[in-house]
């Protein structure tokens, strides 16, 4: 049987300061928490203020940040999803549409239980091939083992989220290459390299 | 509490100041008539009120739906299918959902500007297959009024020559994005006919209006007017004659009437005071909505008229239909890994299929258009490319999957049928025995029932759409539905096409009003919205809306000068 002590380090992680919490903690998750704890004010810092979530806690926050980077990572062409504020998108979405809440709260506490239940750590502490090894577990909707059911329920609910939230900023719409929402003197149609691309063309031309 | 009653005796009353409202409010000023007009919303200013050219980052809402905008928070319409203090109730076992505007143009600021004339058969429908009933008015009673539309508001397409589907005198069409001629290719390919769209955005000036800037964005409200919304078109040559009183946040309660059963004006409450107010006038036009007016005359009830007014048939509230509708998306692998470009064009499609077929060799009496959507027309918004796995096939996560996103944005198109139902005996309004609004108003009860003819029609819809999708080497995003789901078909009120309520005919006993949209029993009473309407055709009802609104509002005004109202 687990002690009981991760769970309820989970609930005083999400209502007091880490470092009160790693009263409970081993030094290795403390050590994980701190570098997160660091990591999140140093992002703060450059941001220039810290954001405060209204409905996440602080470790759902963190473990937010992490699954949403999964998904979205930075690559040549764009950052991470953090970079374009999706967590920050996410808690706004949780408060101004609240139906949403519970699957988001019960989502992530789904996502450490099994994390609990394989590394005996929560989803934040593990490796990232930890990390890896449970989203294999949940990401592929046609090959998901019936007891992750419920977990790639909310992992496709949590894409869906992070994809809009990241498509939807400055960085997403650009590096999507969407070129309207600007005034045209003209519309003159589409160009030739479209119309070659589809194998079609304007009447007469 | 004491009703606040004006001093002045109007010409005319108008309730309601959309398609309807807004072209009897210019007709009948232009004409001379000192006019009220009631807007139960607010004051909407689009070259001030309009998120014209927004961005989804502008809001951490990221454009996403709010309780009162449904389409999204930069759309401009305020209003939807639930009002805050403004219930309706729907009977045991039946679903309408029904949409309402509060603002200044009521619904002309929320619609997809597709303007399409009801052809020579929409008018008599019962004479073609002997369902329904047939107008007590012709096409060609209509045309002149249709023609003068044209010209008023701008509304560019295409001369086809179709038998059923007028052609009009249009500016330039806008030419069609590139998937669009995808789609019409094989459209040719399954003898679909696909066309020029037509729609009220004007692709030249007009009138001292500006032509379209092609940002897509129509729904949002346009600052520069060139697109058509009462506000935008109908309403300021009315208040340049300096005879339109525009009175906001005015939520009619009643027709009141006097000993002889002549309309005498409108009693409404102030939605920001909450007192009782009367306007006087000589005349009153509703044009309030179709179920709204229906609404107002069930609930104008006196010693006199114990029915509600204008209802010795029994007929108001009767008869009520809406387009049916139903969408069917695809995604597209030609599509996928498109050559970035400005796809966004005027906003709705550049072209459309009208009804192709003959229903004497099908088993539905009554026919759809289709309207087609998708690419990378529109601005990446709130929510954005759901369910991956139905275009990567499998889902997933991290630098594939955001190349996945990249890939194939823009490689869907939708295909939206829009068709017409017949009216039918389950289908009606009638005032709740006990529910009011916030107000005090007694408020709407629905009863909805599609028929076979509707269901039928719906399994076209998907076959043929589906059909469409694979002659362009694509897959549907979703399975079809079944029959016990009625093939997709959206709930009755969904496609807000709701028209027949209070409908013409030439007989006071099966009845509402006359070919004049007079009612039958009170003879300075006119309606002027979607009310009157016999059938409703697989077109939007707006641009027939405006032109009966037209056509009554001369007659008004000609009777009036007779002296005759």
């Amino acid at each position: 049987m687990k002690p009981i002590s991760r769970r309820k380090a989970l609930q005083i992680f999400g209502s007091v300061p880490a470092a009160a919490a790693a009263i409970v903690w081993t030094s290795t998750e403390t050590e994980a928490a701190q570098a997160q704890a660091q990591a999140a004010r140093r992002q703060a810092v450059e941001r220039g203020s810290p954001f405060k979530p209204k409905f996440f806690t602080r470790h759902e926050y963190a473990t937010v940040v992490v699954l949403a980077d999964l998904i979205i990572p930075r690559d040549e062409r764009s950052g991470s999803a953090s970079d374009a504020g999706v967590p920050e998108f996410m808690d706004f979405m949780m408060i101004d549409e609240p139906v949403r809440q519970t699957a988001m709260r019960g989502g992530l506490a789904f996502i450490d239980h099994l994390c609990d239940a394989r590394f005996d750590k929560l989803f934040i502490e593990c490796t990232d091939a930890e990390r890896r090894q449970v989203l294999d577990d949940l990401a592929y909707p046609g090959k998901v083992d019936p007891a992750f059911a419920h977990g790639a329920v909310f992992f496709g609910s949590f894409r869906d989220l992070t994809a809009s939230g990241f498509w939807t900023s400055k960085m997403g719409i650009e590096d999507l290459q969407y070129l309207g929402n600007r005034p045209l003197a003209e519309w003159k149609g589409c160009p030739s390299e479209a119309l070659e691309h589809l194998g079609v063309k304007y009447e007469g031309e | 509490m004491q009703i606040i009653r004006e001093p002045k005796i109007y010409d005319v009353c108008i309730v309601g100041s959309g398609a309807g409202g807004g072209m009897a409010a210019k007709v009948l000023t232009e004409a001379g008539a000192e006019v009220a007009l009631l807007e139960a919303g607010a004051m909407w200013d689009t070259e001030k009120d309009s998120k014209m050219f927004a961005w989804p980052y502008d809001s951490p809402r990221r454009g996403a739906a709010t309780p009162e905008r449904p389409f999204g928070e930069f759309d401009g319409c305020i209003g939807g299918w639930d009002i805050d203090g403004e219930p309706y109730t729907n009977a045991p076992g039946t679903t309408f959902d029904w949409f309402r505007a509060r603002m200044l143009g009521g619904r002309t600021n929320h619609w997809g500007r597709i303007s399409l004339r009801f052809g020579p058969d929409d008018f008599k429908r019962r004479s073609i297959d002997g369902l329904g009933d047939d107008w007590p008015i012709a096409y060609n009673d209509l045309k002149p009024y249709y023609d003068k539309l044209d010209q008023l508001v701008g509304i560019f397409g295409s001369i086809e020559n179709l038998p059923n589907e007028p052609d009009g005198i249009f500016l330039p069409p806008p030419k069609p994005r590139c998937y669009e001629l995808l789609v019409k290719q094989a459209c040719d390919r399954l003898a679909i006919t696909c066309i020029p769209s037509r729609l009220s955005i004007l692709t030249r000036p007009l009138n001292g209006r500006h032509a379209c800037h092609y940002c897509g964005e129509c729904g949002r409200g346009c600052k520069i007017h060139a697109n058509f919304s009462s506000p935008s078109v109908l309403l300021p040559p009315a208040l340049r004659t300096g005879r339109l009183r525009i009175i906001t946040n005015a939520m009619a309660r009643e027709v009141t009437t006097n000993e002889n059963g002549l309309a005498t004006g409108i009693s409404y409450v102030n939605t920001q005071d909450k007192r009782e107010y009367h306007v006087r006038a000589r005349i009153v036009v509703l044009a309030a909505s179709a179920c709204e007016s229906a609404r107002l005359l069930l609930n104008s009830k006196s010693s006199r008229f114990p029915n509600g007014l204008a209802n010795a048939s029994g007929t108001v509230g009767r008869y009520l239909t809406d387009s049916t509708g139903l969408t069917v998306r695809g995604y597209i692998p030609k599509m996928s890994n498109g050559v970035p470009h400005n796809e966004d064009g005027v906003g709705g499609m550049h072209l459309y299929m009208p009804w192709w077929l003959d229903n004497k060799k099908l088993d539905f009496p009554r026919g759809y258009h289709v309207e087609l959507g998708g690419g990378r027309r529109g601005i990446p918004s709130f929510p954005f490319m759901s369910h991956i796995e139905r275009y990567n096939g499998v889902g997933g996560y991290g630098k594939t999957l955001k190349s996945d996103y990249r890939r194939f944005w823009g490689s869907v198109l939708s295909f939206s049928g829009r068709g017409e139902m017949v009216a039918n005996d389950d289908c009606y309004c009638e005032i709740d025995p006990g529910v009011v609004d916030k107000y005090g108003i007694p408020v709407l009860r629905f009863h909805w029932k599609w028929s076979d003819y509707e269901i039928k029609q719906a399994k076209h819809m998907q076959d043929t759409f589906r059909g469409i999708i694979h002659e362009l080497g694509g897959t549907p995003l979703e399975a079809m539905q079944s029959q016990d789901e009625f093939y997709g078909l959206l709930n009755g009120g969904r496609i807000i096409h709701e028209v027949g309520t209070t409908r013409m005919g030439d007989d006071p006993k099966t009845s509402v009003v006359n070919k004049n949209c007079q009612a039958h029993e009170a003879k300075n009473l006119f309606i002027a919205d979607g009310g009157p309407f016999v059938s409703n055709a697989d077109k939007n009802v707006t641009w027939t809306i405006l032109a009966l609104a037209m056509r009554t509002s001369e007659y008004i005004a000609q009777e009036r000068n007779r002296l005759s109202i």
